[in-house]
């Protein structure tokens, strides 16, 4: 009933490839981003800003990342975390020794920076795939936090090879409120969200998904499978990148390398895989289910169960529970939340009357 | 008998009317634990001690001054995001907010400094995190307690010389260095090449990967080296491996020497007969003979109301590390309250201000039945660190058993090394350090 597309017609190519043809979607996503934009930030506590929605938001770039390389070009990556680190470090360096370095400017460096090395690591891709190519990105994986602790160039000699990050300065505005970085950031997500849905719907995303679905076939039919593939790993490890440099500066402040070790890695591709693999929606569905579940499971156990039983059973049943809840939604919808949305949609479109 | 018995209904009434009054105050604690993660088994061991020293505190002194402990756990599964989440729901709690924030994680603390100063809440790491936070000029907020992972080095090194009969007699000598290979592990060089320097000996340092499970290679270059001592300085599951594999090669284990993070029981049972012999430095000693922790069993323990799953774990190390994590928490409430009144609930800015002015001399420590189970502390404006001194303690197969008094570290040679780091942070970062002078 609100939810028909029925007299929208599209009477241009403009009209037809939009995002979101139908207009339900466009004024939602409108009132969806001025709630991020406006409301929150008006009414919601530090806590929500600085410990919940900061994060979700920079995983979900990160998850974004990942889910290009993995979700659209089909390339398993297990380094995720580790090219989060080289755009933090890389960030870092470039507004540490180069003056007056702009501070936008300085993450897309550092993202370039994680890029190149993506690249590097992404030619492996070219002879091998699946789980082989998983070994081989986790190769980059250790690598790349060892170099970052054995050369303590990368940290400015910081005797314990952490970084604090320099203080955000944009056109003279200082960024030190958490409502301030929590704009800075939903800003800079939306920016290279919607970045990342154009791209995957443009030549260069049908190439990857070509590549994803048979590369024999795609090389067939003319798409080099070498740009393709080592295009996909700069784009994705460009987004981790930021995604790094944006957990350095607005989320934590200081970073050790050993952060970004393998399990930031495994939880980012548990973000897509529960949040929906080769969905931009997905990426952020799943980022805020991996972010806030264990959060949630924390609170309500504390709240409720908290003193009747021993603390360490606590902790581990909320960890148990949030396993039973990924196996769940693994075994109920195999394709992720996204899909879940997808069912939902298609199932309002004909409420309240399905024929 | 009778006598006993009224004074007894008496305290008891005196007893619930405290209690009764003082429940209007109370002091919130917010404990960033884990109990789940790699470390869980460590966590369990420490929180607890720490959350049973609390509650003895409560149940034997109605608090501190009338003002009841609170506190809340709140699981960072040793994880850095988790561990942020953890500090920034936990700081508005209670009627004066969180107290104090001990992550007991170098990772978390790295992640919450610069918040804490912005929050004033004090940020306190007993024998972890930022050394150079013991430079109290520049770091206001941060107190890297008892003894930094500098210090530490300097100790064994001390103790090395003293069991070799002087500081002279370390000319010439090699001393391997077997460390986790990150940043933790790294944290040792800086001092121990200085020190190598000052004092004419040689160290080779070895790195161990994470986690440490096979350490066949460097075992062998050991062999062939023949250092005459080694410092384990590992984490974990490398400790056990590190002592099993120097009994297979044939190394001594008197002759190898632990940093406190690989001196608990965690490190020793499993690897079994192969650490027998084995020493390790610790800012605690085990055991659990000390009044303060017969006052926890008749206090806590005694009513089923202990945080301990395991009860055979009371007196272990990381058990009474908890304990001291305690005794600092509840000291600097106490010293807070001196100044800024008592009975009453402390803000973390008075919170600081008790921890920057702490003072256990031996006097305090033997009226809280702890004597020689802690060193002495003393803080300052200047220096957040207040003592520096460890004690040794060799696994005799079943216990850990002291070996040495209190060790000194290289105080002046640590120190200038941390001013000077603590230097270029400030520089970094745009600090003007505080003129410790002018402090109250």
């Amino acid at each position: 009933m609100l939810y028909r597309e029925a007299g929208q017609f599209k009477a241009s190519y403009e009209e037809d490839q939009q995002i979101f043809p139908i207009r339900q979607d466009r004024v939602g996503m409108a009132v969806l981003l001025a709630f991020f934009f406006l409301a929150v930030p008006m009414f919601a506590s530090q806590y929500w800003l600085q410990a919940i929605l900061i994060p979700v938001l920079i995983f979900s770039l990160a998850a974004i990342g990942l889910n290009i390389l993995t979700g659209y070009a089909g390339q398993l990556s297990l380094g995720s975390a580790a090219f989060m680190a080289v755009g933090a470090f890389g960030a870092y360096n470039f507004m540490l020794r180069i003056d007056g370095m702009p501070f936008l400017l300085g993450i897309v460096l550092g993202g370039l920076s994680a890029a190149l090395v993506g690249v590097a690591f992404g030619l492996p891709s070219l002879r091998i795939k699946g789980f082989y190519l998983a070994v081989a990105t986790l190769a980059a994986q250790f690598f790349i936090v060892w170099a970052l602790v054995k050369f303590p160039w990368f940290s400015n000699y910081s005797s314990s090879g952490v970084i604090s990050a320099q203080e955000i300065q944009i056109l003279g505005y200082a960024f030190t409120t958490p409502e301030s970085k929590y704009l800075l950031t939903l800003a800079v997500v939306t920016v290279f969200a919607l970045v990342a849905k154009n791209l995957v719907r443009s030549t260069t995303g049908r190439r990857w998904m070509a590549v994803r679905d048979m590369d024999v076939a795609a090389e067939v039919i003319g798409i080099r499978p070498m740009r393709a593939k080592l295009s996909a790993f700069a784009v994705s490890s460009f987004y981790c990148g930021v995604a790094g440099a944006l957990y350095a500066y607005t989320y934590l402040g200081t970073v050790e390398p050993e952060g970004f070790n393998l399990d930031l890695s495994f939880k980012i591709l548990f973000m897509i895989i529960i949040g929906g693999v080769g969905s931009i929606l997905g990426s952020f569905l799943g980022a805020a289910f991996i972010v806030l579940l264990p959060i949630l499971l924390n609170v309500v156990m504390h709240s409720t169960l908290g003193s009747a039983m021993p603390p360490g059973l606590g902790s581990n049943l909320e960890l148990i529970i949030f396993g039973g809840l990924i196996i769940f939604f693994l075994i109920v919808e195999p394709h992720g939340l996204a899909r879940l949305w997808q069912l939902g949609k298609d199932k309002l479109r004909l409420w309240p009357f399905p024929h | 008998m009778k006598l006993k018995q009224t004074a007894l209904i008496g305290a008891t009434i005196a007893g619930l009317l405290a209690t009764g009054y003082a429940s209007a105050q109370e002091q919130f604690i917010g404990l960033a634990s884990y109990r789940v993660g790699p470390f869980g088994s460590n966590g369990a061991s420490l929180y607890g001690g720490w959350i049973d020293y609390m509650a003895m505190v409560n149940a034997r002194d109605g608090g501190v001054n009338g003002v009841k402990l609170t506190w809340e756990e709140c699981e960072t599964e040793y994880n850095n995001a988790r561990g942020v989440e953890c500090y920034e729901r936990l700081k508005n709690k209670g009627p004066t907010g969180n107290s104090v924030f001990q992550p007991l994680s170098t990772g978390i603390t790295y992640s919450v400094l610069d918040r804490v100063a912005q929050d004033k809440i004090p940020l306190v790491t007993i024998g972890y995190g930022r050394t150079d936070a013991a430079d109290g000029s520049v770091f206001p907020w941060v107190f890297p307690m008892i003894t930094t992972y500098w210090s530490q080095a300097s100790a064994i090194v001390n103790y090395i010389g003293s069991k070799e009969g002087g500081m002279d007699k370390l000319k010439g000598k090699k001393i391997g260095l077997l460390f986790h290979d990150s940043a933790y592990g790294k944290e040792s060089h800086a001092i121990l090449d200085k020190l190598a320097e000052k004092h004419g000996f040689e160290v080779q340092k070895i790195a161990v990967a994470n986690p440490g499970n096979e350490q066949q290679a460097q075992w062998l270059q050991i062999r062939q080296a023949k250092p005459d001592y080694v410092i384990l300085w590992g984490w974990g599951v490398m400790n056990a491996t590190a002592l099993r594999t120097a009994a297979r090669t044939g190394y001594s284990r008197d002759k190898i020497i632990g940093v406190w993070w690989s001196g608990s029981e965690e490190d020793t049972i499993p690897a079994g007969d192969a650490a027998k012999g084995y020493v390790a430095a610790g800012f605690n000693v085990a055991g659990a003979n000390y009044p303060v922790i017969k006052d926890i069993q008749t206090n806590v323990y005694a009513k089923n109301a202990g945080n301990l799953e395991d009860k055979n774990r009371i007196g272990s190390v990381l058990y009474n590390r908890g304990v001291v994590h305690g005794i600092i928490t509840v000291e600097a409430i106490r010293k807070a309250q001196e100044k800024y009144g008592k009975g009453k609930p402390m803000t973390g800015e008075q919170m600081r201000w008790g921890f920057e002015n702490l003072d256990l001399d031996s006097k305090r420590l033997a009226a809280l039945g702890a004597t020689g189970f802690m060193p002495d502390l003393k803080i300052s404006c200047a220096d957040h660190e207040g003592g520096g001194k460890v004690k040794f303690q060799q696994w005799d197969g079943a216990q850990w058993k002291v070996v040495s008094d209190w060790v000194e570290s290289d105080r002046p040679l640590v120190r200038g090394m941390i001013e000077e780091s603590a230097a270029a942070y400030a520089k970094e970062k745009g600090i003007t350090p505080r003129d410790c002078s002018k402090e109250m």
